[in-house]
């Protein structure tokens, strides 16, 4: 290969002395301003694996000693320390004497509205209006389990069905055909009654043979007339609100195989303080009692 | 000095331009590997860490299968913003026993290290067949093909090559693999023997149906254990030093 190196004559510039096929390159430097950019990189590199955590040799942290999560608890502690005054007075009381105090208040819906977007908002929607297939609206006033702020309280800190504690939202549905409770056609006559408790059109005949079963089986739960009742979560059957879907093939499923929703307990999960705010901001969302 | 160096001085040299370049591509090597030699000091001594259920390993092997990594990652890094909104930072001991891991460093999604017990299994199982039915923003695509049987033929295979790769299967994990999977998936079987081998693991029908081990039951067993097996309530800052 030639290595003469010539001018050339249009540039000016000097050719690396290579040659294919007649065409030349033209030996053109790195511009200087990023030649030094690059040697500047790599004097960078070489204090920072001084400075910093960089060699894997058992005990050797950098010279600054600094790691992120050494730095991690102290970032942690002063925001915790900004937060106090206010988390110490948000634990004290309850969520009822937070809605009752506007300054409490105010810090309650900010704080409860960023607690609830990160962990409730997945299952009961964004502006807590739920979704079909049991993850219940908050943003009205059909309650399963109550709406007071003592109850929302109870619900978020214990969950629902959550395996946690046997007294508090405990309670399942049985599943009236798996067990043998009821049969397949008792289970579709008594879906027939309950569908009538809403005032749906539905084969009167039916609704009769389907009337007894209802007291029988889901009357001591459900109410008489559907009312529903809040200590059992027992929805109301009487409204036009469903949990799981209201056409005939949910509520016979519902019945035959039953429901049993869960929500994780939060306690234990969110700081008490937590707990409060989001308990004013539920309650806040439209359906509070 | 710097006039004097010219690159032609190498490329003119084989024997030079040889020694020069087993220099460079040393040190790129070295800088992989040597913290290899190292890396069993980087794993905190804590409590709790055991290896995956057959039926949860099944369903990371879906997990990495669908490509899940892609949008999110299982890296809750040391910082104030992320310990808010996920939890403690992830630690490595609680990605141990896993080949590969599943960090990641991209997240279109949220991460789920700690996406264990935060929704139902109902939830995971709904969003799962449906991600817009439930959160109506999302763009995660529906993955409601995976309510199809699990194949467990080689169950007890992939316990065995966990093994050969140091997870600490014992020989009566493997020779229990299948039974212990179908027991976690079904509530009615007796669970004595599988949660004496597996600490803690929860027995449920994952997917809603208790009658058939689905690939839903495997994905949503492998979810719903992510990031809980360490309780950060007993841990102290000694045990998470890495030395």
């Amino acid at each position: 290969m030639p290595t003469k190196i010539e001018k050339d004559s249009i540039t000016g510039q000097e050719t690396t002395g290579h040659e294919w096929d007649g065409l030349k390159e033209l030996n053109t430097p790195l511009p200087k301003w990023w030649l030094y950019t690059f040697y500047a990189t790599i004097v960078f590199a070489a204090v920072w694996v001084v400075l910093y955590p960089a060699i894997p040799v058992q005990g050797w942290t950098g010279l600054t000693g600094w790691t992120a999560r050494g730095a991690l608890p102290a970032q942690m502690d002063a925001e915790r320390a900004r937060q106090a005054p206010m988390l110490a007075r948000l634990r004290e009381v309850s969520a009822e004497q937070i809605a009752a105090d506007p300054e409490l208040r105010g810090f309650a819906l900010a704080g409860g509205r960023v607690g609830f977007a990160n962990n409730c908002a997945g299952c009961h929607g964004a502006g807590g209006q739920g979704a079909t297939g049991g993850f219940p609206s908050l943003a009205d006033d059909d309650w399963l389990w109550g709406g007071s702020f003592e109850a929302i309280h109870t619900t978020i800190s214990h969950g629902v069905r959550a395996g946690e504690s046997d007294e508090e939202r405990g309670i399942a549905m049985p599943a009236f055909l798996t067990t043998g409770m009821l049969t397949q056609a008792q289970v579709n006559d008594t879906a027939d009654f309950v569908l009538s408790l809403s005032g749906r059109n539905v084969e009167p005949a039916a609704v009769e043979r389907g009337r007894e079963l209802y007291a029988e089986n889901c009357a001591s739960c459900h109410g008489d007339g559907g009312e529903g009742n809040r200590d059992m979560g027992a929805p109301r059957l009487n409204d036009q609100i469903w949990l799981y879907g209201g056409d005939r093939a949910s509520v016979v499923r519902s019945i035959a195989y039953s429901r049993a929703g869960v929500m994780p307990a939060w306690r234990g999960r969110l700081d008490p303080a937590m707990i409060n705010m989001i308990t004013v901001y539920v309650h806040a969302l439209g359906g509070g009692e | 000095m710097l006039k004097k160096f010219s690159h032609g001085m190498i490329e003119r040299n084989i024997l030079l331009l040889g020694v020069l370049t087993l220099i460079t591509v040393s040190i790129g090597g070295l800088a992989q590997i040597v913290p290899l030699f190292t890396v069993e000091t980087t794993i905190e001594r804590v409590a709790g860490i055991r290896p995956y259920t057959p039926l949860e390993l099944m369903g990371r092997n879906i997990y990495v299968r669908e490509g899940c990594y892609a949008c999110h990652s299982q890296m809750i890094r040391p910082f104030r913003d992320e310990a808010e909104r996920y939890g403690h930072y992830s630690l490595a001991a609680e990605s141990m026993y896993d080949r590969p891991f599943q960090w990641g460093s991209k997240r279109t999604g949220p991460d789920l290290a700690r996406v264990g017990g935060r929704y139902s299994d109902d939830w995971q199982a709904a969003h799962l067949r449906d991600p817009r039915a439930l959160v109506p923003e999302s763009i995660m695509p529906p993955y409601a093909f995976l309510d199809r049987p699990l194949d467990t033929r080689n169950i007890q295979r992939h316990l065995q090559a966990q093994a050969t790769l140091g997870v600490p299967y014992t020989p009566e994990m493997i020779a229990n693999a299948r039974a212990d999977l179908e027991t976690q998936a079904r509530p009615d079987r007796d669970p004595a023997g599988f949660q004496s081998r597996y600490a803690r693991a929860r027995q449920a029908a994952f997917d809603g149906n208790p009658g058939v081990v689905t690939e839903m039951d495997a994905l949503v067993a492998y979810m719903q254990m992510l990031g809980t097996l360490v309780d950060f309530r007993d841990v102290t800052p000694e045990q998470l030093r890495q030395q």
